[in-house]
């Protein structure tokens, strides 16, 4: 259908896009893949050459390196786990009848509209502030001693935040998918007698697990990555330091940039292997 | 998939969300509160808070002493101009690989969705090298160019998924009729494509307004947006609850509303049509 001259038309029309995001992806690339490879202190002698896979070796090495890949994990794992349970939980209660289901679901939302750094800071010192916080107040309303949320409770005070910020998500996505169930399926198992249960474990789970898993892919990349949420409250202390900040205060704080740049090559590579997952799941989508 | 219930089963429904809407919506709520508070009664207890007096004198004091005007122009211009440079952009790309496939557009499109996997972390200090040499580091323009082309995948996967859904039948009647390539794009595919770039730009708004890595460690205190600005409170003086709050609520009230009308969009611009 489509004649030659429209077919280098089009062509044309991709270029721009394509060639920006070329650029984008390869320049930076390359430079950090170089830098990886040499001894590089920007404020103490630049460049002082080729060091072969000594950044490599010495960021795997370093004592702070096993921590904050525990710190990772346990992040991203404990904010996958709330995140997808509560929010399979949420999606149900939500798909019931009920009055005012509009607004619930933009109370519902509502935090993930929320900028990073108002999210953290927030949460930071009008709630977990050992003095002032609302949460110190409710504690010692029971004439509990206040918890030091993020000092003594460090990485579960950063899980909930974050979890906080992602629940919508999770809700949302897989929302749209039980509303996409075939309700005449789950009448015919009520009718057969099937118990609730039974009937979220046989039919509605199973509906949900493409939804799941795109929930699990797609945050985990964007879970990898946390920045502002850790700068903005412990700045890396009391054992928040995950596997992107830890990358960042090498580069930028203590402007070891090789040894940094060999780091940043670890994690993209670790994202890419999340990737991977998550492209065969959209590609499929795509052939329909 | 709505099932008829009994009343007192859609009552305790109704109870219950309504509940827990109310305990993931409160933190929000509870920053609204505060900013109309004085320093000294915003960090008493909850209830001396409620029953306190209400005052504006917070959003003052935040405009006076730290121009916030300035850093809130600085987040629009980002937000929007980015967002509007990444649809000039994608809008040929999309249009074409929505309506002239060839076989190489299924690896377009992915290998375009690859490039958003890219951690922002790894390619930190080349980015941050290149913006001293070229004088980018906290200008606005600068970010504009970096936030445009971290959302350019997601804006052209949105509207390539958009301009999918308008019939191809249309087009070739057009054809038919002796439109001429221009006249085509101008009176029948532009009608049809606007209410998908207009959810496309909203999304995309949100997410740019919202950008917290690049906007933190790329800008100082000229071109920083309320991203930038709200993290300096992490190192307060004195008292600033009041302060925080009333900043964080003009920092992220444009933003709710926005994202109230994007709930459909939502999903479908952050599973790239994965889920429908």
């Amino acid at each position: 259908m489509a004649t030659q001259h429209s077919r280098s038309i089009a062509r044309l029309m991709i270029a721009p896009a394509t060639i920006l995001l070329l650029g984008w992806m390869l320049v930076p690339l390359t430079m950090t893949l170089y830098f990886s490879f040499r001894k590089y202190l920007p404020l103490r002698g630049g460049d002082l050459g080729w060091v072969g896979f000594d950044n490599y070796v010495r960021f795997i090495s370093s004592s702070s390196f096993w921590p904050a890949v525990a710190t990772t994990l346990i992040i991203v794992g404990g904010v996958l786990f709330i995140t997808v349970v509560i929010g399979i939980l949420l999606a149900l209660l939500l798909d019931q009848p009920l009055w005012g289901q509009g607004v619930v679901r933009i109370l519902v939302i509502a935090p993930f509209f929320v900028m990073p750094t108002v999210s953290g800071l927030v949460w930071k010192n009008m709630f977990m502030d050992p003095v002032n916080g609302f949460f110190a107040h409710m504690w010692r309303a029971f004439g509990a001693e206040p918890i030091q949320w993020l000092s003594q409770a460090s990485l579960p005070s950063l899980v909930m935040i974050v979890s906080w910020q992602w629940l919508p998500f999770a809700t949302l996505i897989l929302l749209t998918a039980i509303q996409s169930l075939d309700s005449e399926q789950l009448e015919a198992a009520e009718m057969d007698g099937a118990k609730p249960l039974r009937r979220f474990w046989h039919i509605i789970l199973p509906h949900l697990a493409r939804a799941i898993t795109v929930v699990v892919l797609i945050q985990t990349i964007f879970l990898l990555s946390i920045f502002a949420e850790i700068f903005v409250t412990t700045a890396g202390a009391f054992g928040t330091k995950t596997l992107t900040y830890l990358i960042f205060q090498r580069v930028l704080e203590s402007q070891n940039v090789g040894l940094g740049s060999a780091g940043g090559v670890y994690a993209i590579i670790l994202a890419n292997i999340v990737a991977i997952f998550l492209m065969r799941i959209v590609g499929k989508n795509l052939d329909k | 998939m709505a099932r008829a219930v009994t009343p007192r089963r859609k009552l305790f429904n109704t109870l219950l969300a309504w509940a827990v809407g109310m305990v993931i919506f409160f933190p929000i709520f509870w920053i609204f509160v505060l900013s109309f508070k004085t320093e000294g009664d915003a960090i008493s207890t909850p209830l001396e808070v409620l029953t306190s007096a209400w005052t504006l004198e917070s959003y003052a004091v935040v405009q006076d002493r730290s121009d916030y005007f300035k850093h809130f122009t600085n987040s629009v211009i980002i937000a929007v101009g980015s967002t509007l440079l990444g649809v000039l952009v994608a809008v040929p790309a999309a249009w074409s690989m929505a309506f002239v496939p060839s076989k190489r557009t299924r690896g377009i499109l992915m290998w375009m969705l690859s490039t958003k996997m890219l951690p922002a972390v790894g390619v930190l200090y080349p980015i941050y090298l290149l913006f001293i040499e070229m004088g980018l580091l906290d200008s606005r323009t600068g970010l504009v160019v970096v936030l445009m082309l971290i959302n350019l995948p997601i804006i052209v996967w949105m509207l390539y998924t958009y301009f999918r859904e308008i019939p191809v039948e249309i087009l070739e009647a057009a054809r038919m009729d002796g439109a001429s390539l221009r006249s085509e794009l101008l009176y029948v595919l532009t009608p049809m494509a606007i209410p998908g770039i207009a959810s496309t730009v909203l999304l995309n708004v949100i997410l740019a307004w919202n950008e917290a890595f690049w906007t933190l460690n790329l800008t100082a205190a000229k071109a920083a947006p309320l991203t930038a600005f709200i993290a300096s409170y992490s190192s307060p003086e004195g008292l600033f609850y009041a302060k925080l709050s009333a900043a964080s609520v003009m920092a992220i009230t444009p933003i709710l509303i926005m994202g109230w009308f994007s709930q459909k969009q939502l999903v479908r611009g952050l599973t790239f049509g994965a889920v429908k």
